[in-house]
Order: structure tokens, then C-alpha cells, then sequence
């Protein structure tokens, strides 16, 4: 039959689903490395990536522009942080849990705003069809990529650099290792962690306007099914390197994409085990790669949930 | 106990402290007295997701617009505790007193605790669970027969495949959802007995990326015509129509969704349903615990044909809606197998769209490529 | 909050000494004012934000208190809705006492519930007073192994708990689905593939004069045992040791690994509990509705209640008035669903930045009334 790849529609499935699905992984794990960075943690990115969809889907419908959409999602996201960062900053409140009531908040106040946007169509964001030298339109459609996924890879690069060779990312790495230390340099932490976290709010956003605004690309109240807890954790799993989290991200939508994959090619049996294969491969190379003994490589010192 | 004096008195001193008078809710038995019926509409998923939720709203708008009767709703209430609660909470503080809890799972356990403690009001539930004798005499059921608009959307999709090949994103393998996946191809088939029919499950009612992840694999496995039986379809249509898939709607109306792309599809039709319920409540008449019906009853109806629809398959369509709007029609008719070889039908054998032996479907159709576990 | 030192901590100094029965109520008080003035706070701040709805604050409040406390109705909705969260919070705030932020409890909840279900065809011919036990039995053990491994793997592997027992959530919703659509699907169970409906025998009814079942006892039992054990025996102070500072403990000869392991497995244990009391006392046999999220709202429950297990009875409580009211909410006011969902955002926040106002006022601390 015509167009029919065989089992080769798997591998190719994977990697159309990896380039697809990892975007808003990536997005939420870099904002996440930014504030773990500075020594805090917010849990509540899973609200911010909902509210981020939300905003960005119904700005994006209310300008005609699926750009603005991502401006207004950054925006809106940067403020949650911001919201994150300042209270955390007040003495003896623990950033887990208010990281926790900002993910009720947000996604609370996103599908209370989200109502009205649910029936509308909203542009979407361009793709670039990176596929256009081959003739079969699965190949084609595997490499349809986002513009975001590219600015995600072109961040994860950026955002690596600047913990490597930048002012701004030294002090951020200081403020994460050693409160007392950067004191002692005559830097102010609860600043710089408020700052690294709304510019992480600002990502998580943005991942959620490409749920939105690309793909699935609608606004509903199950548009997300736990990418922002989950990216929060692939942090962990990708010890706080932004190279890592992009591989961790593609790994983790490449995984996600067997499931249907494989019932595509006629394997039909078992397919919730299948769809489980992100979380079981992410808890194997977890329990693969720690120890016991020695601390967690990379892991800033002042983070709570890692001392 | 709900009704005793206590509770009535708090209900009204709660009452004393709000503004308007809608907090004094009168009592079920009052408001049967008093003319105006109460009609509560519960909701498992969001009421305006293209889908299963936003059929029942539309019905329950219908009934909103009928002289002297009030509708109150919930939506996003789970199969729980949850649609326990809020059946009661409609009941005591709402007056409500036919209640149409309309998601599937809500029936067992959930109806079946709350119905027995209120016997004077009646439970509207949808899905065609309800038993003589086994379950309680002021439950009723009621369900539409789809499946014949899932074989009119295989017709439209039978015309329309280039090559031979039709996808099916669905949420669980159960009856319901098997049925329409095998009527769906058989209508393909009566166009032409060698299209297959790829089938995906997801595993869950609702699950936006999973339905879109589901659509691009039917789309790389070389399928153009998709439909689905998810709750909300929107997610499963938009990325069709990205993909250069025809679309067959399924619960509501989707043509918005997918312009010139969207052939047709399988609408339920409880506007009226719910209407003829309530102004027979209003007249004191009863009503049959057991309903069902499909096209012909109006229960079912299917969405206007799109500019993608071809003369010869417009005519197929018509002409079989026609048959089947005559009676007596059957989607599975011998000789039939399953695709694992088993024969389901033999030869001269046919199961009507009436018939039980359906409502317990454990197999999938030769020609669908996927499996019921 | 309108009580200041200055109010009340002048008048109080030249008459009372440190050590009398006022100043052990002050020392209480600050646990109780302060959190109940962040309530406050937050509700007023909620009122703020449905005044530029164009909403009335005060019709609000009031259908939140008709609808969770103001009738007999309403305090038997809101019990039952408490119930799985009572126990769900214990599988957070357990481990919380050794330092660990176990955030799966969804996990142990749905394993727990699958144990259930998946027995109720082997105890079938149990009497009540035997085969009850059991499954409870059942139901916490598999969540004490799922959670518990959790705590091992944090142990002896080092691996980050918080992550893994999300991972384990996932998996264990994936595995009920497979296992209640697969093997163990009752087939009489068409269009809601589910286990064998449980016994008749074995389900739990409700507590005598009200509609709430046995759950809710269940888990304010278990909230004060679990009270009992980390304020009242050495193993919870051992574990408060040990989840201040590991090293310490490990320095004093404290079995850390041990403490670990049963401190997680502990909180798994309620969390299956849990799960089996939803499919003996609500679903009648497990399915997918188990996977209801009083894991997650079981988090939220115990990071509101400082991980301390009486604490948690009442948030649990008010929690669940505020979700007993979102229906009546919605049908009054024309207010979407989400709306709930906003106000304990709001409440949350609020009562979380007021841990920072611990030790700021001078009436709750004796021993600072003269100074000054």
C-alpha cells in the first residue's frame, strides 16, 4: 500500500512525537532549573503552565495573534513566579507549599477566566516543514516543527551558557549553593531568587501557550494531563543541566508517542502499559544513575527538598 | 432525615441571611404543588466541549426554555462521592425534582444509594442500565441508538477514503464504544468491502494530547478519514483537519471545527428527548423507565453533509438513512465474523439496532485493525 | 489581624508572671489566631476578587456556609467528602516528619483500592466481622508496599522521593486501568469495566443516625494514632531527630533506613486504606473512579495542617465544605465551578505566608511580656 512504512512507522513515530510532545517539558524544566538554581523550588508550575495556556490561547483569540498569545502566556507566567518569589521571601515560608496553593491558584483562576475560550478557535502558531525533502507525508508530518521547539532548544543552549559563563548565571549559582556565602559577597538572594523565579514562570508559560496555541493546540480544562509536575520532576531527573532537561524532555515525549505507535503497527495488547513507558523508563534511569552515598551531582545545596 | 423539621429550619435561617428569594427553596413536595417544576441537569465533563457534555447541555437548554420550569446544573462532577452529594444538594436546597445525572458511570453505585431515599422524585439517567424488578421503580433509563449514525458517518467515510483506509480514535474498549467502531466500518464496507478500519484506544474519556498523539499515528498509518468516541472531540477534529484528514463528528456538532473537511456526523438529539420528558412530568403522565430510540425517534440525528460529500455518496447516505428510518434495519448481519476469525453472525442472522445482544459487544469487526483488551 | 502585642501585651504585664494558666494560653493561642486570621485574610481577599466580578461577596459566603455547614444536609456532605482526604493527608504529612516530600499518594490510594477490589472474589464468603479486616488489611499493605518503596529507594538507592512517588502514581493508575480492563474485569460489568462488586457482607455502611460511612471515623482514628505516635513514643521522636538533621541521627545510632522505610510505608498504609474504604463504603468494586484526586487535595490538606495529624481534621473539614459548596454556588450565583477552586487558592496562600508571622507578636511569648 501506498505511503506505508511497515515497522518503520515506529521509530518515526517516536521521533514526530518526541519533537511534538516534548516542547512543553522543555519550556517548564528550564524555568525549573532557573529558580532550583537559585536555591527555591516551585512546585506550582503545573498552574502556571495551565494559566500560561489559557492566557496565551485567549489572547492569542482576542488579537488574532498566536505570538501575543505567547507574550501575554510569558507574561502572565512571569507574574505568577513573581508572586512565588516575594512570598517565599518572607521569612519561614516554605516554598513547597505555597508552590502547591499557586498551582490550585492558577489553574483555579484558568478555568474560571478559561470559560468564555473553550468554544473558540484561536490561530495557531506557525510550523516550519522541516521535512520538505522527502516524499512521505509521515516523514513530512514527523518534522513539521513548531517554532517553539526551536526557541526551546536555542533557550536550553542559552540558558546552559549563562550558568557557564555569565555574571548573571554565577550569581544565581551562588544565591542556590550558599545563602551565607552570597550575603558575605554583598548580594541579596531573596532577589535574585525572586528574579530566577518569575523569569521560570515566564518559561512555564510559554510551554503552556504551546499546549494551547500549537499542540493539541485547543483551550479546554484537560488540556494538561500533569506536564508541569511531571517537567518539575524531570529536573530532578536531569540534575539541573539544561542541556540534560532537553534530552530528558525528548526522551520523555518519544516515549509517550509509543503507545499509539505501536497500536498503529497492529501491537494492541496492553496499550495502558505502553502508555505508562515514560514513568517507568524515567523511574528505571533514576534508580539506575543515583546513590546512596554520594550527593546528588549538580544539586544546588540550598534546595529544600534535596539537603 | 432530609426532610425533617431541623434541616428545613436551618434551610431557612441560611436563607434569611441572602439576598432574593431564590434561597428559599421550597420543599420537593411544594413545588409539585405549586405547578413549577425543578429540573437538574449534572454533568461529568465541562458543558461546552464539542462532545458527550455539551449534547446534554444543549438538551437541558431546550428544557430551560419551556414555560414554568427551572433547570439548575453542574458541571465537572465526578463519578464519586461527588455526583452523590450534588444529586441531594440539587434535592434539598434546589426543590429539584426530576434529576437528569447524565454520565454513564453515575448510574451504579451512585443513583442507586440516593434514588431509594427519595421515592417521590424521579432520576433521569442515560445509558440504558435500568432493570424491572432489579433496580428501583422511580429510576429510569434512557439511550439513543448511535450506532446507526456511526454506519451513515462510514458511508460519507467510504466515499470519501483515497486509500481504503478509515481510523477510529476511542476513549475504552466497551460495548458502546466497540458498536460504533463496528458500525462505523461496516458503513465504509458498504461502499467498498475492502476498507479497514485502524482503531486506537487511549484509555480515557478525556486526555487532550493522548487524542491528538491517537490522530497523528492514524494519520502516519496512511488513514485520511477520522472519527472518534472520546468525550470531547474537538482536540481528535482539529488535529485531523491539520493533518488533511475528512472528519466524522461524534455527540455534537463539529463542522465548525473542521470547514470543508467535515463530511458529516453522529449527533445525539436530547433537546427532544428532554422536552417530551419534562412536559409529560408537567401533565402528571409517567414516564416509561426503559426508553430508547435512533434516528427514527429523533433521538439521534446527523449533522448536515459538507461540501466534501459527493453526489454518489450523498445519494448511499439518503438512501440507507431512508431504510433505516423504514425500520427493521440491521448493521450486523450475517455472515459476519470478528477479526480474530470468530463468526459473530451467520448467515441470515441479524441483530436489529434494538436488540441486547448488542449492549454486551465484546469484539471488534473483521476489518478493524486493533484489539478489544 | 486586629490583636497586637501592644493591645493586649501592655495591660497584661505588671499582674501576671510568665508561668501562669494565661501564659500557657498565650503560648497556645498563636497556633490557633493566626492561622484562623490568615482564614480570614484570605476569604476577605476572595471577596475582593468577586466584587470585581460583579458578584456579591456576602451572598457568596453565605451559600458556602448553607451549602458546607448551615444545614444537617450540609454537614453530612461535607463529612463524606472528608473522609478519603483525612487519610490521604497522612500519607503526606508521615514522611513530612522525617523531612520527605511524598506528593504520590494518588498511588497508594489506587493500589490500595485495586487490592481491594481484586479480593473481593476470595472473600466473598467471609462474614463481615472477618472478611472487613482483611480487606483493610489488604488494601493498607499494598499501599504500605507502594509508598514504603518509595522510602526504600530514598534510602538505599538515594533516589528523590518526591519525584518517584510521582512516577509510582502514574504507573499505578496505568496498572488499575490495565488490570480492572484486563484480567481482572468482572465481565458483567459492560460499559464500566470494573472488579467483582464486592459482597454484600463486606461493604461498609454508614456511621448510625447519619448518611457518612465509617471512613470518616476510620480516618480521625487514624489521625489521632497517628498524633499518638510522633508526639508521644520514641519512634516519632527518633523520627523528628532524624528529619531535622540525618547525620545527627545516624551520629546517635538512630536506624534512619528503618525509619525511613516505616514512616513512608506507614503513610502508604493510610492512603490504601483509604482506596479500600472507597470501594467497600462509595464504589462497591474498584474502577477508574478511584483515581479521584483526594491524593492531591491530600497534600494540600497536610502542608495546611504543618504536617501535625490532629491538625489536620479540621482543615480536612473546612476543605471539604468549601468543595461541599461548589454545586450550590454554581446553580445561585452563575458562577463556574472553577470557582471553588479559586477561593482555596486564595485561602491556601493565605494561611501559608502567615507561618511568617509565627513569633512576630509579643502576646503569644510569656516570656518576652516584661521585657520592653
Amino acid at each position: 500500500m501506498e505511503g506505508d512504512l511497515g515497522l518503520w512507522a515506529i521509530p518515526l513515530a517516536i521521533l514526530g512525537g518526541a519533537i511534538r510532545v516534548s516542547t512543553p517539558f522543555l519550556f517548564v524544566s528550564l524555568g525549573e532549573v532557573l529558580t532550583e538554581r537559585s536555591g527555591r523550588i516551585n512546585l506550582g508550575l503545573e498552574g502556571t503552565l495551565v494559566f500560561g495556556a489559557m492566557s496565551g490561547y485567549a489572547v492569542a483569540y482576542l488579537t488574532g495573534s498566536a505570538w501575543a498569545g505567547v507574550l501575554a502566556a510569558a507574561a502572565a507566567g512571569s507574574v505568577f513566579g513573581l508572586v512565588h518569589g516575594v512570598l517565599c521571601s518572607l521569612p519561614r515560608v516554605n516554598d513547597i507549599a505555597i508552590g502547591i496553593a499557586l498551582m490550585l491558584l492558577g489553574m483555579g483562576l484558568a478555568f474560571y477566566f478559561g470559560k468564555p475560550f473553550i468554544q473558540p478557535v484561536a490561530p495557531d502558531l506557525p510550523a516550519i516543514p522541516l521535512g520538505w525533502w522527502a516524499e512521505s507525508p509521515q516523514v513530512q508530518a514527523a518534522l513539521r516543527v513548531n517554532v517553539l521547539f526551536l526557541v526551546g532548544i536555542v533557550a536550553a543552549v542559552a540558558v546552559w551558557w549563562m550558568f557557564r559563563a555569565t555574571r548573571v548565571g554565577l550569581l544565581i549559582r551562588v544565591v542556590g549553593d550558599s545563602t551565607d556565602a552570597a550575603r558575605a559577597m554583598g548580594l541579596r538572594p531573596a532577589v535574585i531568587r525572586t528574579l530566577a523565579t518569575a523569569a521560570g514562570g515566564a518559561f512555564a508559560g510559554v510551554g503552556g501557550a504551546y499546549l494551547s496555541l500549537f499542540y493539541p493546540g485547543s483551550w479546554n480544562e484537560g488540556i494538561s494531563s500533569g506536564q508541569g509536575l511531571m517537567a518539575v520532576a524531570l529536573v530532578i531527573f536531569a540534575r539541573w543541566n539544561p542541556i540534560a532537561c532537553f534530552w530528558a524532555a525528548i526522551l520523555f515525549g518519544g516515549a509517550g508517542a509509543l503507545g499509539p505507535a505501536l497500536q498503529s503497527v497492529g501491537v494492541t495488547e496492553g496499550y495502558y502499559l505502553f502508555y505508562a513507558a515514560p514513568y517507568v523508563l524515567t523511574l528505571g534511569v533514576l534508580i539506575a544513575t543515583s546513590s546512596p552515598t554520594r550527593a546528588m551531582t549538580g544539586a544546588p545545596a540550598e534546595l529544600s527538598i534535596t539537603k | 432525615m432530609n426532610h425533617s423539621p431541623l434541616s428545613r429550619r436551618a434551610v431557612l435561617k441560611g436563607g434569611a441571611a441572602l439576598a432574593g428569594a431564590a434561597a428559599l427553596a421550597p420543599l420537593p413536595q411544594r413545588a409539585a404543588a405549586s405547578g413549577n417544576l425543578t429540573v437538574g441537569f449534572i454533568y461529568v465533563g465541562p458543558k461546552d466541549d464539542f462532545g458527550y457534555n455539551q449534547a446534554h447541555a444543549e438538551g437541558a437548554a431546550a428544557v430551560k426554555a419551556m414555560e414554568g420550569v427551572t433547570v439548575v446544573e453542574e458541571e465537572n462532577v465526578a463519578e464519586t462521592i461527588d455526583v452523590q452529594k450534588s444529586m441531594e444538594s440539587m434535592i434539598n436546597f434546589d426543590g429539584t425534582t426530576l434529576l437528569f445525572p447524565t454520565s454513564f458511570g453515575y448510574f451504579d453505585p451512585h443513583i442507586l444509594e440516593v434514588a431509594p431515599k427519595y421515592p417521590e422524585l424521579r432520576f433521569q439517567h442515560c445509558g440504558g442500565l435500568w432493570q424491572e424488578g432489579v433496580h428501583p421503580g422511580n429510576v429510569g433509563s434512557y439511550f439513543g441508538y448511535i450506532g446507526m449514525g456511526q454506519y451513515l458517518n462510514g458511508i460519507t467515510a467510504g466515499h470519501a477514503t483515497q486509500t481504503g483506509k478509515i481510523g477510529f480514535v476511542a476513549a475504552k474498549p466497551i460495548p458502546q464504544v466497540l458498536l460504533n467502531i463496528n458500525s462505523y466500518l461496516l458503513g465504509a464496507r458498504a461502499v467498498d468491502p475492502s476498507i479497514t478500519c485502524q482503531v486506537i484506544f487511549t484509555g480515557e474519556w478525556s486526555l487532550a494530547v493522548k487524542e491528538a498523539e491517537a490522530t497523528n499515528a492514524l494519520a502516519d498509518a496512511g488513514c485520511d478519514v477520522v472519527t472518534c468516541h472520546v468525550d470531547g472531540p474537538k482536540v481528535v477534529m482539529e488535529t485531523a483537519a491539520s493533518r488533511g484528514m475528512f472528519l466524522n463528528g461524534y455527540h455534537a456538532d463539529q463542522s465548525a471545527l473542521g470547514a470543508d473537511k467535515y463530511l458529516t456526523g453522529a449527533e445525539w438529539n436530547w433537546a427532544q428527548v428532554y422536552t417530551d420528558m419534562v412536559r409529560a412530568t408537567m401533565a402528571g403522565e409517567p414516564i416509561p423507565n426503559f426508553v430508547r430510540g435512533g434516528l427514527a425517534e429523533n433521538f439521534v440525528k446527523m449533522s448536515p453533509l459538507g461540501p466534501a460529500v459527493s453526489d454518489a455518496a450523498r445519494n448511499q447516505f439518503e438512501a440507507t438513512r431512508a431504510e433505516i428510518l423504514k425500520g427493521g434495519f440491521a448493521v450486523i448481519e450475517g455472515p459476519l465474523k470478528d477479526n480474530r476469525g470468530n463468526v459473530i453472525a451467520a448467515e441470515g442472522q441479524a441483530f436489529e439496532e434494538s436488540d441486547v445482544a448488542l449492549e454486551s459487544m465484546d469484539y471488534l469487526v473483521e476489518g478493524v485493525v486493533g484489539s478489544t483488551s | 489581624m486586629a490583636i497586637t502585642d501592644r493591645d493586649m501585651g501592655a495591660g497584661l504585664r505588671p499582674s501576671l508572671a510568665p508561668d501562669g494558666w494565661l501564659a500557657a494560653l498565650a503560648r497556645r493561642a498563636e497556633a490557633v489566631v493566626i492561622p484562623l486570621g490568615a482564614l480570614l485574610a484570605g476569604l476577605a481577599v476572595f471577596g475582593l476578587f468577586l466584587l470585581t466580578q460583579g458578584k456579591s461577596p456576602a451572598e457568596f459566603y453565605s451559600l458556602v456556609y448553607k451549602a458546607g455547614f448551615g444545614t444537617w444536609f450540609s454537614w453530612q456532605n461535607t463529612l463524606s467528602r472528608a473522609a478519603p482526604l483525612l487519610l490521604a493527608a497522612l500519607c503526606v504529612a508521615l514522611p513530612a516528619r522525617l523531612g520527605l516530600v511524598v506528593i504520590g499518594g494518588e498511588g497508594a490510594i489506587v493500589t490500595g483500592g485495586l487490592a481491594a477490589g481484586a479480593l473481593a472474589g476470595a472473600l466473598a464468603g467471609l462474614p463481615g466481622g472477618v472478611g472487613l479486616p482483611l480487606l483493610a488489611l489488604a488494601g493498607g499493605l499494598a499501599g504500605a508496599v507502594w509508598i514504603g518503596a518509595v522510602g526504600a529507594l530514598r534510602h538505599y538507592r538515594g533516589v528523590n522521593e518526591t519525584i518517584a512517588s510521582l512516577l509510582m502514581a502514574y504507573i499505578a493508575i496505568a496498572l488499575m486501568n490495565h488490570l480492572v480492563e484486563g484480567p481482572l474485569r468482572d465481565p458483567a460489568s459492560l460499559n464500566k469495566p470494573s472488579t467483582a462488586p464486592l459482597a454484600e457482607q463486606l461493604r461498609i455502611g454508614d456511621m448510625p443516625g447519619m448518611d457518612v460511612h465509617w471512613g470518616f471515623a476510620v480516618g480521625v482514628l487514624a489521625c489521632i494514632a497517628a498524633w499518638v505516635l510522633i508526639d508521644r513514643t520514641t519512634w516519632g521522636f527518633a523520627a523528628r531527630i532524624a528529619g531535622g538533621n540525618v547525620r545527627a541521627a545516624q551520629v546517635q545510632g538512630l536506624p534512619v533506613g528503618r525509619l525511613i522505610v516505616g514512616f513512608t510505608a506507614l503513610g502508604g498504609a493510610c492512603a490504601g486504606l483509604a482506596g479500600m474504604i472507597e470501594v467497600a463504603a462509595v464504589h462497591g468494586s474498584a474502577n477508574a473512579s478511584l483515581a479521584g484526586g483526594f491524593g492531591y487535595t491530600g497534600i494540600l490538606v497536610a502542608f495546611l495542617a504543618r504536617h501535625n495529624p490532629l491538625a489536620i481534621i479540621p482543615v480536612a473539614i473546612l476543605l471539604a465544605g468549601f468543595e461541599a459548596s461548589s454545586g450550590l454556588v454554581q446553580r445561585r450565583m452563575d458562577l463556574p465551578d472553577a470557582t471553588v477552586l479559586v477561593l482555596q487558592g486564595f485561602v491556601f496562600v493565605a494561611i501559608l505566608v502567615s507561618e511568617t508571622l509565627y513569633g512576630r507578636f509579643r502576646v503569644f511569648a510569656p516570656e518576652r511580656w516584661r521585657a520592653a
